[in-house]
This record gives C-alpha cells, sequence and structure tokens, in this order.
C-alpha cells in the first residue's frame, strides 16, 4: 500500500500520479511514497450532505506534505473531526473508504477504493 | 471582422418543474424563435448545453430531439457538455459558429433536468465529475466550497457574515425576477442558523437543485437589425481551464480558470475590469462569488468580502452582482445557467429588466464548471 505521488525530471511533485507532469508537460521519472510521511492540514471541512456510500459526517482534508523541500499536497478523509488548520497529521490505510455496494454512478470496477485517511498526531 | 450579435432570448421559469428535459429545451428555443421572430428552418445551427440528461434521465441525443420538435432540421446539431458551464460553453461554440461564418443564425438552448432525483443522487451525478482520489473519498461540489471557504476566512479575516451577506442579497434580487426558484427574502440570523452542509458553509449557503432551461439567438452584427433593434453585440469571449484535481492548485482560493477566460475576454474587448457596469458571477456556493469577483480583476485579492460588507455589489450599488437572484435565488439547473446568466445581462442591456434594471451599457456574465475546472467569460455590449 502507498500514497503514490510522481515526480517529473524537471523536479515536479504531484498528488495523484498522472501520465504526464501537470505543471510542465514532463514525463513522470520517480514514484514518491508519501504513505510515511507527516503533513500538515492546509484546510478541513465536514460535509454532512454525503452520496450515496460515503459516511455522514464526512471529515476531509487538503494536506501538504514537504518532499526535500518541495511542497506536494493530496486531499482525502480525516479520522477525525477535531483538528485545525496548520495541524500535523499521518496517513492511516483503509480498506475501504467508500462502500461499493451502495447504488453510485461510477463503475465500482473502474477504480480503487482504498486509501489513506489523515490522522492527527496528538 | 463582424461582430456577432444576440438577437433574441428567453428562459423558462426555474424551480420543480413537471416536465422532463426534452420538453424544457422546447418551451425555452421556441420562446426565444418568437422574441426574435425568426422562423425555424432558418437556424444553420443548434447547440444544447447540457451536462448530464443520460445519467439524470436515461434521455441522450437531445440536440436531435430538439432540431426535430422545433423544426430546425437540417441544421447541424450539437451538445455542448462542460459540466456547470456547459452554457458558457455553448454560448462560446455559438460565437464561434458565426463568427467562423459556418453559421449566419445559430439558437443555443441549454438546460437540465434534475429535481426528480433525490440530493443524494444529484450529488452523485455532480460529483462524478471529479478525480478517482477524491470521488472514493466522497469528494462533492458542496466540500470543496467548505474546503476553500474555511481556508478563505482563515487567510484573509474575513468574517462568517459576509458569506451569508452574498446569499442575503442575492435572494434579494431574486424577488424580484419572475423565472427565480426563491421569490423569497433571508435574513442574516436565517443563513447563519440554516444546518451546516460542508462546515463552516451553511445550507443558504448553496444553490437549489433545479429544471429548467434558457435560450440565445446569435447571428453577425451586419444583419442583426433585420431582425430587431433589441440586440446586444458579443464583444468578448474566452474559455480556460483549472487542474482537474483541486487540490493541486497552488491557492486554493484563486481560481486560474477564470483568471485566464477573462484575461482573454477582456483583451478581446478592448475593455478593462472597472468599465463592467453589471455582471452575472457563478455563485453556486456564496464563497464563489468573492473567489470570481476577485479573480475577474473587480477587487483585489482577498478583498471581495468587503465589497459585499460595504454594498458595492448590491443592486443600487457601483458594480451590481446577480441582478438575477443569481444561481442562488434563480436556481442551478446545469447546463441552462451560463445561458440564463447572459439573459439577465441581455435583458439588463436592452433596458428590459423591470424592476431589476439597473444603468449597464457594458455587462460580464462568469460560468464556472466543476469547482473552477472548466470557465467561460463573456463581456456582453450595447450595439452601436
Amino acid at each position: 500500500m502507498t500514497l503514490e505521488a510522481g515526480q517529473c525530471f524537471n523536479g515536479h511533485i504531484r498528488y495523484p500520479v498522472h501520465p504526464r507532469c501537470p505543471a510542465c508537460g514532463g514525463e513522470i521519472e520517480t514514484s514518491i511514497d508519501l504513505s510515511d510521511e507527516t503533513g500538515e492540514i492546509v484546510t478541513w471541512t465536514e460535509s454532512m450532505s454525503t452520496p450515496p456510500g460515503v459516511r455522514s459526517p464526512n471529515p476531509i482534508a487538503i494536506v501538504e506534505f514537504s518532499v526535500d523541500g518541495t511542497a506536494v499536497r493530496a486531499i482525502g478523509q480525516l479520522t477525525t473531526n477535531e483538528v485545525g488548520i496548520g495541524d500535523a497529521v499521518r496517513p492511516a490505510f483503509t480498506d475501504e473508504l467508500r462502500d461499493v455496494d451502495a447504488t453510485m454512478l461510477r463503475e465500482p470496477e473502474s477504480q480503487g477504493w482504498d486509501g489513506y485517511r489523515f490522522d492527527p498526531i496528538r | 471582422m463582424d461582430r456577432v450579435a444576440i438577437i433574441g432570448a428567453s428562459m423558462t421559469r426555474f424551480g420543480q418543474r413537471d416536465e422532463w428535459i426534452t420538453s424544457l429545451l422546447a418551451e425555452a428555443g421556441t420562446a426565444c424563435l418568437e422574441d426574435a421572430t425568426v422562423a425555424p428552418d432558418d437556424i444553420d445551427h443548434v447547440y444544447v448545453s447540457n451536462m448530464a440528461s443520460g445519467e439524470f434521465e436515461g434521455q441522450t441525443g437531445i440536440m436531435n430531439a430538439l432540431a426535430h420538435d422545433l423544426g430546425l432540421m437540417p441544421a447541424y446539431a450539437q451538445r455542448i457538455d462542460q459540466t456547470s458551464a456547459s452554457g458558457g460553453a455553448g454560448a462560446y461554440a455559438a460565437w464561434q459558429s458565426v463568427a467562423s461564418g459556418a453559421s449566419e443564425l445559430t439558437l443555443l438552448v441549454g438546460g437540465e433536468k434534475m429535481t426528480h432525483r433525490s440530493t443524494a443522487e444529484a450529488t452523485d451525478v455532480i460529483a462524478s465529475i471529479t478525480h478517482p482520489v477524491e470521488y472514493k473519498h466522497g469528494l462533492t461540489l458542496p466540500s470543496f466550497a467548505g474546503l476553500t471557504a474555511r481556508l478563505y476566512l482563515h487567510q484573509y479575516g474575513a468574517p462568517r457574515e459576509s458569506l451569508a451577506k452574498v446569499a442575503v442579497k442575492n435572494h434579494r434580487n431574486g424577488l424580484d425576477n419572475p423565472h427565480a426558484q426563491f421569490r423569497k427574502e433571508v435574513d442574516l440570523e436565517t443563513v447563519m442558523e440554516s444546518p451546516i452542509v460542508a462546515d463552516p458553509l451553511r445550507l443558504y449557503d448553496f444553490c437549489p437543485i433545479t429544471d429548467g432551461s434558457a435560450a440565445l439567438l446569435f447571428c453577425p452584427e451586419s444583419v442583426a437589425q433585420e431582425y430587431t433593434d433589441d440586440y446586444v453585440v458579443v464583444s468578448g469571449i474566452d474559455g480556460a481551464t483549472d487542474t482537474h484535481v483541486v487540490h493541486e492548485r497552488a491557492d486554493p482560493t484563486t481560481m486560474g480558470g477564470v483568471v485566464e477566460s477573462s484575461r482573454g475576454a477582456y483583451e478581446m474587448a478592448d475593455r478593462t475590469p472597472d468599465e463592467i457596469d453589471v455582471a452575472e458571477l457563478h455563485d453556486m456556493f456564496t464563497i464563489l462569488e468573492f473567489l470570481q469577483s476577485e479573480d475577474l480583476g473587480f477587487f483585489e485579492k482577498g478583498r471581495g468580502w468587503e465589497a459585499v460588507e460595504e454594498g458595492v455589489t448590491d443592486r443600487d450599488g457601483e458594480l451590481p452582482i446577480n441582478t438575477s437572484g443569481g444561481l442562488k435565488s434563480k436556481g442551478h439547473p446545469l447546463g441552462a445557467s451560463g445561458v440564463a446568466q447572459l439573459y439577465e445581462i441581455y435583458q439588463q442591456l436592452i433596458g428590459d429588466a423591470g424592476p431589476r434594471q439597473v444603468p449597464a451599457e457594458i455587462g460580464l456574465a462568469c460560468n464556472v464548471g466543476g469547482f473552477g475546472n472548466c470557465v467561460t467569460t463573456t463581456i456582453l455590449e450595447v450595439a452601436g
């Protein structure tokens, strides 16, 4: 299990990995695993009106990691709503972020459903 | 170059409608042709702005349905999907068709039928635009708004009440719009005490789910007077994209698509932001009115909220924003909204906005898809 970001030959790092670097169009050369890194909450919300198969309430954050001084951001569910901007978090693996048996528009086979929630470091 | 004129406009009542998508499109399309007294078989191109008739209703091919239903055949027909910005994108396509000489008379009809779905289902249809890493976490458009609103308030020291004042203003404007879904004033207390949807945003920070349709008719300016004296000119129009994945933006409180599309539209029109008399912005969420008013260059970054607090964007203010009531009060039938924004600017410029009328010779509409993923900015001016 990895929280995989991609680095292009010009040094841009993005999560998720795209076929080409969104910043410069360059080829992605390196895979970087963020799952053992500590990040910082840029902003967060708690969504109360969620689509089928999604927990409610659903606290979510944008988190910024620093990889050798280069900032890279990710988004994902939080393990709690007791957080604030600037709080330190670490990724925590979850088998199923959303109930794929619920009726939803997206084809369940089209993508993965496991991933990382962000857990505050107390 | 011969500029492109808009010689007719219409919109249906927005709200919960019994009709399905093809009937809604036909209602607006017929009214628009009648507004300009144009015969259906004179139409060369017809564009239908729509995000998701297949997903909402199981009805696809709606551009052909409309061409047939209105007797437009053998007109070229195309559906335009740019999610919530489908209407603005349709205007850009219609403008291109006339400006290029491919069409002498282009009908644009935008529409969406949504209210037969539950809120959860409609939210999922709209959230299906998100990247897989967003979708699996249950990201929705309202949750992006909550994330951005919290950051905006934090970065710029804006009070939570300033967002509520956007809702209060736009509901007040919608009171005078006979087409609006909500013709009801709301006060600050009601907004601030409404249920939380995506913290810190509450129910009244969000537009409703809506059925409706709107239409515009385009032709070369050189022949516009053959149809009507009530026409306006598309002086500037441009579209742009920003990242699909929202968190990859360097500053989530800046919408790059708004910045870039407006830059192109201003350049084409040879206008500056301070020359705009009236604007319709994509207030799907109250926070979006702040972001767009800044990214369009009306106000400095981080100070759009002050303009709302000071009444600058009120109907009798220096720069009236969302005189129609905006998406907030008028409603947001996805594919129709960008067309309906231009309907309002058209009405304002030809002096037919009734109690909503403001002094205006130059108007701007900004139509946003996704959470700023794709944007069209259009500038209309009185002819002459």
